[in-house]
């Protein structure tokens, strides 16, 4: 039988969300046996979710004598022990920003083969589907030997349940580090944001929004989304919000349910960061705007307007609910 | 400091990529320096300006067609270049960072080696990993922030929500350079010229003794994304507009 893996990433909150998407995608192999690999978490915490997507075997890695936490190459040495002792043949997981270190270093800890931030995948017949070109093609491409790595973008694949009972097991590694590498510190965001890879919904607002403090417009609709706020590559530019919102070529790439630009023109280097979002809908005061040629709803409108009203609608629509 | 600065060549952001034979692409589009490193680049060029002394050393592997890129590269402040030729656009990760390996190997010890976070052609993400394991040395990606003190380096990587972790590590390192780590420079006119005359030496794949007959992956289709077509536009007065699209993404598109 064959067995998959999952890297399961969790936070102070137990299993992040976007890890149930790929639960779903490990399951598409007929009869494989999937494993779900926490690090440095309590397995019986996350046990609940994981089994209510499908994993069979939840198998919490410990590192002996050592805090993996502060030493990514630990981390790193431990998952390849148990990919190796557990005998997995494909190993998926989330191209979050900590996947895309974690997954990159085992692959090249191991020599075994990896792609990151794929949108697709197909365990049974070893192949992968991601973008190539900044989102202008996509490539299938096939792993040519076991076991490989897959890292999937978040939120590509839509999370279904398949409840079964799981087994906690235990693995503690002997870990192996160069000891080169420390984490000396983690600087925590000022702003309590929502991470813009692995939110549902994204609001962004483009150069139109004329100031840092505009932004204010666009947090307060996000928040009663559960939204992330993204800014264009213009907007950063000219220092209306820091590179960490950046949506695009040279920022973050999303893959949301709801994307809703405002003051957005519809670059390609935009486009490349944001294409696969499920609906992408753009506001703009001038109807021509390239954006509208692109994207699926759209409102011709001055971003100062249409906003406050969106919230105001949702506003409204909550308090119906309550 | 000896600083080898590891550059592809790639289609421009901005280009159209026509695909043909089912995993190629016609590559008489205008092809860059991978955006990302350009900041690579300029943060090694800075780091000889303040030291006054060293060489930076940029390494590809491409088609010879890469050799105006690298002129491109020279431009911004490289000393020199070596290209490691090959037939094909897209190498795997592992055989590229093997290949990257021996060039820099057979050239000399780095002291600082830099990667851009990733191509934006093939989209990889892994080659400087995997390269720092071949050397043995400490790896950081997704880099924005960079100090050198004493052989330490010092870096900050972002990770996600605007947070960001703080490494310490000793040289000889690999770091993967992102935005935010610098404002990459125009080159003048003198720089270009002088560019013109600088020392490119190449090396063809086949002479470093490399498996090149089992890739670990292979593209097996290349496809065109459609574009999304026209939006359907909202109508009426603000307030109209915003109820109806609600609507929508409540009940049809079930995303709110």
């Amino acid at each position: 039988m064959a067995k998959i893996g999952v890297w399961i990433e969790t936070s102070e909150q137990g299993v992040k969300e976007a890890n149930l998407g790929v639960l779903t995608a490990a399951r598409r192999q007929e009869g494989a046996e999937i494993y779900a690999f926490l690090i440095n978490a309590g397995a019986d915490e996350c046990k609940q979710t994981l089994q209510s997507y499908g994993a069979r075997k939840i198998v919490a890695i410990t590192v002996d004598g050592g805090d993996p936490a502060a030493d990514p190459e630990l981390q790193a040495s431990a998952l390849a022990e148990a990919i190796k002792h557990f005998e997995i043949s494909a190993l998926l997981g989330l191209s979050s920003a900590k996947g895309r270190d974690l997954l990159a270093r085992t692959a090249a800890l191991m020599d075994v083969p990896l792609i990151q931030d794929c949108i697709g995948v197909d365990p049974a017949a070893g192949t992968v589907v991601k973008s190539h070109f900044s989102g202008r093609t996509l490539a299938t491409i096939r792993f040519n030997s076991n076991p490989y790595i897959c890292g999937l973008r978040p939120n590509a694949i839509e999370p279904q349940t398949a409840s079964c009972e799981a087994e906690v097991l235990n693995f503690a590694a002997s870990g192996h580090s160069s000891g080169k590498l420390m984490v000396k510190e983690v600087k925590q965001s000022p702003l309590k944001a929502v991470d813009l890879t692995e939110a549902n919904i994204i609001i962004t607002g483009g150069r139109p929004i004329a100031s840092a403090d505009n932004y204010k417009i666009l947090r307060e609709c996000a928040g009663l989304l559960g939204a992330a706020v993204g800014a264009s590559r213009a907007a950063v530019d000219a220092g209306f919000a820091p590179h960490s919102m950046q949506v695009g070529q040279t920022g973050k790439t999303v893959s949301p349910k709801l994307y809703i630009g405002c003051g957005l023109s519809g670059s390609v280097q935009h486009f490349a960061g944001m294409k696969t979002s499920k609906i992408i809908v753009a506001i703009n005061t001038d109807k021509d705007a390239p954006i509208f040629g692109k994207c699926d709803y759209g409102i011709a409108g001055d971003l100062f307007e249409v906003v406050p009203v969106l919230t105001e609608v949702l506003k409204e629509q909550l308090d119906k609910v309550d | 400091m000896k600083i080898y600065v590891c550059v592809k060549h790639v289609p421009d952001t901005a280009a159209k990529i026509s695909v043909f034979g089912g995993t190629g692409f016609a590559e008489t589009c205008k092809f860059i320096v991978n955006p990302y490193d350009e900041y690579s680049l300029e943060e090694a060029v800075q780091i000889k300006q303040r030291d006054g002394q060293g060489e930076v050393i940029v390494v590809t592997v491409g088609k010879e067609s890469a050799l105006t890129t690298m002129r491109s590269a020279l431009a911004l402040g490289a000393d020199r270049v070596i290209l490691v030729k090959t037939d094909a656009q897209f190498l795997n990760s592992a055989l590229t960072s093997r290949a990257l390996k021996k060039a820099i190997e057979q050239d000399g010890v780095p002291d600082l080696i830099f990667c851009g976070k990733q191509s934006i052609d093939s989209e990889g993400m892994q080659t400087l990993f995997r390269l720092a394991n071949a050397f043995d040395m400490p790896a950081v990606n997704d880099v924005v922030d960079l100090s050198l003190n004493g052989g330490v380096a010092r870096v900050e990587r972002e990770i996600g929500g605007g947070s960001r972790e703080v490494f310490e590590m000793p040289l000889p390192c690999v770091i993967g350079a992102t935005r935010g780590l610098n404002e990459p420079h125009y080159p003048k006119l003198p720089d270009i010229m002088k560019a013109k005359k600088k020392e490119v030496k190449q090396i063809d794949i086949a002479e470093l003794d490399l498996d090149l007959t089992a890739p670990q992956t292979e593209i097996v289709h290349l496809e065109a994304v459609a574009e999304r077509g026209q939006a359907r536009m909202m109508d009426g007065s603000t307030r109209e507009m915003v109820e109806q699209l609600v609507r929508i993404l409540k009940e049809e598109e079930k995303v709110l």
